[in-house]
């Protein structure tokens, strides 16, 4: 409902004939379908870290509780984590890339980028995968003490969100290869790309406070 | 094969819940077979089960509430009758039966009476009041319904298959842990929770994109209306607590399925954790079930009084300070856990604070009525009974707020008659207040206002006469949840509060009514001109029943009280405004996603809960399967043609000309 | 046609995840290799603040911890172009409230559950008083 066709033709649609000009951000009217699916994932994210919180308050909490067992410095391997970083780091990268090819339409080099992504989370998850089960055949598994399950719980949350962001992905490839760069898929495109960037704030929280201070300081 | 499933799970021994669950089967299945019968179930399917449209979702929500109101408070009968003779005797209800009643009141009345009815009451009338046409996601507004409903079914299903939990409404360990809870009740507790929070979250974070960018052209912020606003602060509230909740679930049932320790006594675990977070979520809990009935109340209010809102800018901040507060005062519900006096004082005191922007409110809704003229309608009883008695349970909040009174109050029923004191009036009141109000523009009728008058008195006597003896009580001594007891002194006020009770039940009874004989004079109670309490914001500019887009063209919004101000132009001008340019729209289409998932949830509960591992892994497929399905389809949304937006606006438009009593060529 | 604003012309709101100033594909991927430097940069600055002499150990957690915030921030600006711009209001708001409830769940939690461990008996002498 934009008044293009009646004279003066305003910029942000006048269905009313209200006759005014520059119109206050907050008054315009409905947002776009791109900026509202956007704002409503952003939203949705900022819950996500929130809940977050509550695992990094669980195990700021009983980082001290080992009951015996192994602390932070005893079973953390820093360059394990490194290289997590790294994956990740390089894995978002590609993301972006993925997103630029998207916004240039370029299928190719969306799939490419997007792959590049799903291997690069895949290389991170492995690298995870191979820490829980050797820390679990040391005898430090989650259920060893109150540090374990809490440090279990939240890295193990993360691997959760990058193993959904995995799954999404590759039914985002399927879709694009389907589908083609239609409207609503571009929009989720932008969500994914959201997700898996805010996966690697979380990360930066993680190997900050888990590793580095645990190992270390 | 079954996991922890056998026929043992079903508890024949217990007399009372197979009765019950028997009576409740026979119901639903009388009432399946009438709608089959009756050939409804294609209609029901067509256009309220797969219906994306908020207006049809904000009903089912209410409608679910509703009906777990009843099951809630049926719990709440047998704890009134049992504490009533359980004087010296066992009473009539073992003690592991009444331990899962109390839980069961309180988790189904939290998260499945009072949740729903804001959540129905936001969803109904956001879009509306907000000038647009639907919520910003309409099928997963769909999911999210669906979803909550999941969690309603499996804590039934807890009434034949296995147990609910016997811990209390928020489960503290170690008592919820498998150590003291072998049973299922417990896991039934944590899977319903989970599977409804995620539905409410995702309603949280519609709601908060709708508000913010959803609104009709002019609807600027400090233009909507105060419902708008109170929603808006609520949502944000959902938006940050209840992934407080999810995590604090996840960490006790990581516990409870796979042996870790955030809350157990052994390895370090610490049960105060639990404590901590849960009461991180539960007191902004509170403001979530609060705010939007305070807007309900405000618009109730302005609109019988026939004023404008009193100090609306004031009401805005006091709202979002509220908001804000929330999240700062949760340890007043583990004052005497110990963490001295330096962290209680502090606490305390940010609880006093909050009660301020709650009182401005008081305040701004006795002065809107002040110099107003006042129409007594059963919604302005509601309010004003909300008002009086809303004040009294406030006031014994700041008393529990100061931490040596708590001591000596804590976990007695002082504490149980003061949030019912704030839950009843608030909650409760301004749902069916805010039913009330909205239901002519669900509907197109009016409620019949006899029996809702009836109703009124019945509750607010009963509640008075149940919850009153109950702060005696506690200042008595006599702790909560308590199945028997040998103290004589006692016995007259729960005798007493089981009498205030059965008036509830009268009241309740008079709401039944009132539905059957408004329904039964839906004709004569018609209400033809959209606009039946003289109402002064947007939903009451559309048809009622409004059409499925709500608006044929979006509202134009000058000013606070945008209806009115329309109304007010076109009572100095003698003629509406002018003919809108009507254009094609596209309206979201139907979809079957929300049941689809919501069935598959169920299985994956129902699975966890019970240890059926394929079931679990089946359910997760079929729910990933259907939001591919969905994510895969082509056509999301159908058009509707401006010819017929013109036809159904000019017959609104006829309507609200006679309404103004404008001659027939205002219309032009 | 729809109801809500046109795309073209809209200045005064962005997507999150979106870059206020549609650039060209250069451009983009210019911005995402910066913030990939940069992030790489901090990173290995904290991983190297671990295992140096060079700081004053007590300091560790500190620096540590700016690492981390500064990093969180680059990643803000470069992937999630969240900016402090006018067409950013809303989002930046968004981040805002999530980030107070953030600090109020971990400093609450934690500064709680400390005096509620300071107020403990210690184990010991519990164990004392029960003989």
């Amino acid at each position: 409902m934009s008044g293009g066709h009646k004279a003066g033709g305003s910029k942000h649609g006048d269905p009313n004939k209200l006759g005014h000009g520059e119109v206050p951000a907050d008054e315009q009217g409905p947002a776009p379908k791109r900026i509202v699916v956007a704002y409503g994932f952003w939203i949705f994210l900022l819950s996500d870290f929130i809940m977050f919180a509550g695992f990094f308050a669980a195990y700021a909490v009983l980082v001290g509780e080992t009951a015996g067992g192994p602390a932070g410095r005893d079973v953390f391997e820093l360059p394990l984590v490194a290289w997590e970083t790294a994956f990740l780091l390089l894995s978002s990268f590609a993301c972006g890339m993925a997103g630029i090819a998207a916004f240039a339409r370029n299928v190719r080099w969306f799939q490419v980028a997007m792959a590049a992504t799903a291997l690069l989370g895949a290389a991170f998850l492995s690298l995870e995968l191979y820490e829980f089960t050797h820390l679990i055949g040391e005898g430090a598994g989650p259920s060893r003490s109150a540090f374990l399950s809490a440090f279990f719980a939240l890295v193990g949350c993360h691997g959760l969100h990058v193993t959904l962001g995995l799954i999404w992905l590759t039914t985002m490839m399927a879709q694009v290869w389907a589908k083609g760069f239609r409207e609503d898929i571009l929009r989720r495109i932008a969500c994914f790309s959201l997700f898996w960037h805010a996966l690697d704030i979380i990360w930066v929280a993680l190997f900050t406070v888990v590793y580095l201070l645990g190992a270390g300081a | 094969m079954l996991g922890k499933l056998g026929w043992d799970s079903i508890p024949l021994a217990n007399p009372l819940p197979i009765i019950a669950s028997g009576v409740v089967a026979l119901v639903i299945c009388g009432v399946l077979g009438w709608t089959w019968r009756r050939g409804y179930f294609p209609y029901l399917w067509r256009e309220w089960i797969t219906s994306v449209d908020h207006k049809r979702i904000g009903v089912m929500y209410c409608v679910l509430a509703a009906v777990m109101l009843l099951r809630g408070f049926s719990d709440a009968i047998l704890m009134r009758t049992q504490q009533a003779i359980a004087y010296n005797s066992p009473g009539y209800l073992p003690p592991e039966h009444y331990d899962q009643i109390f839980t069961a009141h309180g988790v189904i009345m939290i998260f499945f009476v009072a949740m729903p009815f804001m959540i129905g009451l936001m969803n109904f009338a956001l879009p509306l009041q907000l000038g647009v046409r639907d919520v910003a996601f309409p099928t997963l507004n769909s999911v999210s319904f669906w979803l909550t409903a999941v969690g309603a079914l499996l804590v039934n299903m807890s009434l034949v298959i296995g147990e609910f939990a016997k811990t209390g409404w928020v489960v503290y360990p170690p008592l919820s842990e498998l150590r003291f809870s072998p049973g299922v009740g417990v896991d039934y507790y944590l899977w319903a929770l989970q599977i409804s929070g995620v539905g409410t979250l995702l309603s949280g974070v519609n709601l908060v994109t709708t508000i913010l960018k959803m609104r009709a052209p002019g609807m600027g912020y400090t233009r909507m209306p105060m419902f708008c606003w109170t929603s808006l602060a609520t949502n944000l509230l959902i938006v940050a607590a209840f992934p407080i909740l999810t995590a604090t679930l996840a960490m006790l049932t990581l516990d409870r399925y796979l042996g870790f320790h955030f809350f157990t006594n052994e390895a370090g675990g610490n049960q105060m954790m639990f404590v901590n977070l849960i009461w991180a979520w539960g007191h902004p809990e509170v403001y979530i079930l609060v705010l939007p009935v305070f807007g309900v109340f405000s618009e109730v209010i302005s609109t019988f009084s026939g004023k404008p809102l009193f100090g609306y800018r004031s009401m805005i901040v006091a709202t979002m300070a509220i908001c804000l507060l929330s999240f700062m005062v949760w340890l007043h519900h583990f004052f005497t856990m110990g963490a001295g006096a330096d962290v209680n004082g502090f606490f305390g005191i940010t609880t006093m604070i909050i009660a301020v922007p709650t009182g401005v409110k008081v305040f701004n809704w006795i002065f809107t009525m002040y110099g107003g003229r006042i129409r007594y309608t059963s919604m302005m009883l509601w309010s004003l009974g909300f008002v009086v008695t809303f004040v009294i349970g406030g006031m014994t909040g700041v008393l529990l707020a100061v931490p040596p009174a708590d001591f000596v109050l804590h976990n007695s029923l002082f504490l149980v008659a003061h949030f019912h004191n704030i839950v009843i009036p608030a909650v409760l009141f301004g749902a069916f207040a805010g039913v009330t109000y909205w239901w002519p523009k669900a509907f197109g009728f009016t409620l019949d206002e006899t029996w809702g008058k009836r109703s009124f008195w019945f509750w607010i006597t009963g509640f008075y006469l149940a919850f009153m003896p109950l702060y005696v009580l506690g200042l008595m001594g006599m702790t909560r949840r308590l199945g028997h007891y040998d103290v004589p002194e006692w016995q007259p006020w729960l005798i007493a509060a089981a009498g205030g009770a059965a008036l509830i039940a009268c009241g309740i009874l008079c709401q039944i009514i009132m539905f059957t004989v408004s329904i039964r004079n839906r004709h004569a109670l018609a209400d033809t001109t959209g606009d039946p309490w003289d109402g002064r914001t947007l939903e009451w500019a559309t048809t009622s029943p409004p059409p499925v887009f709500n608006f044929a063209v979006l509202p134009d919004v000058r000013g606070e009280e945008a209806y009115w101000g329309l109304k007010s132009t076109a009572r100095e001008n003698r003629r509406l405004s002018d003919l809108p340019d009507y254009v094609d729209i596209e309206m979201p289409k139907n979809s079957p996603t929300g049941i689809v998932s919501a069935f598959f949830a169920t299985v994956m509960g129902f699975a966890l809960i019970w240890h059926i591992w394929w079931m679990v892994i089946l359910g997760f497929l079929g729910a990933w399967a259907t939001f591919v399905v969905f994510a895969w389809r082509d056509e999301a949304e159908y058009h509707i043609h401006a010819s017929e937006l013109e036809e159904g606006d000019r017959r609104r438009r006829e309507a609200k000309a006679k309404l103004l009593d404008l001659p027939p060529e205002a219309l032009a | 046609m729809t109801e809500s604003r046109d795309l073209d012309n809209v200045s005064d709101d962005t997507a999150p995840g979106e870059e206020s100033e549609r650039e060209s594909i250069a451009g983009g991927i210019r911005g995402y290799a910066i913030g990939l430097g940069l992030a790489a940069l901090l990173t290995v600055a904290s991983f190297w603040a671990v295992q140096t002499n060079l700081i004053y150990g007590p300091g560790i957690p500190v620096a540590l911890i700016a690492l981390a915030v500064a990093q969180m921030g680059v990643h803000l600006v470069f992937f999630l172009h969240i900016t402090t711009g006018p067409d950013n209001t809303n989002n930046t708001l968004a981040l805002a409230f999530g980030v107070l409830i953030v600090a109020l769940v971990l400093i609450g939690s934690i500064w709680i559950m400390a005096h509620l461990h300071h107020n403990l008996m210690p184990m010991g002498e519990m164990l004392m008083r029960q003989r």
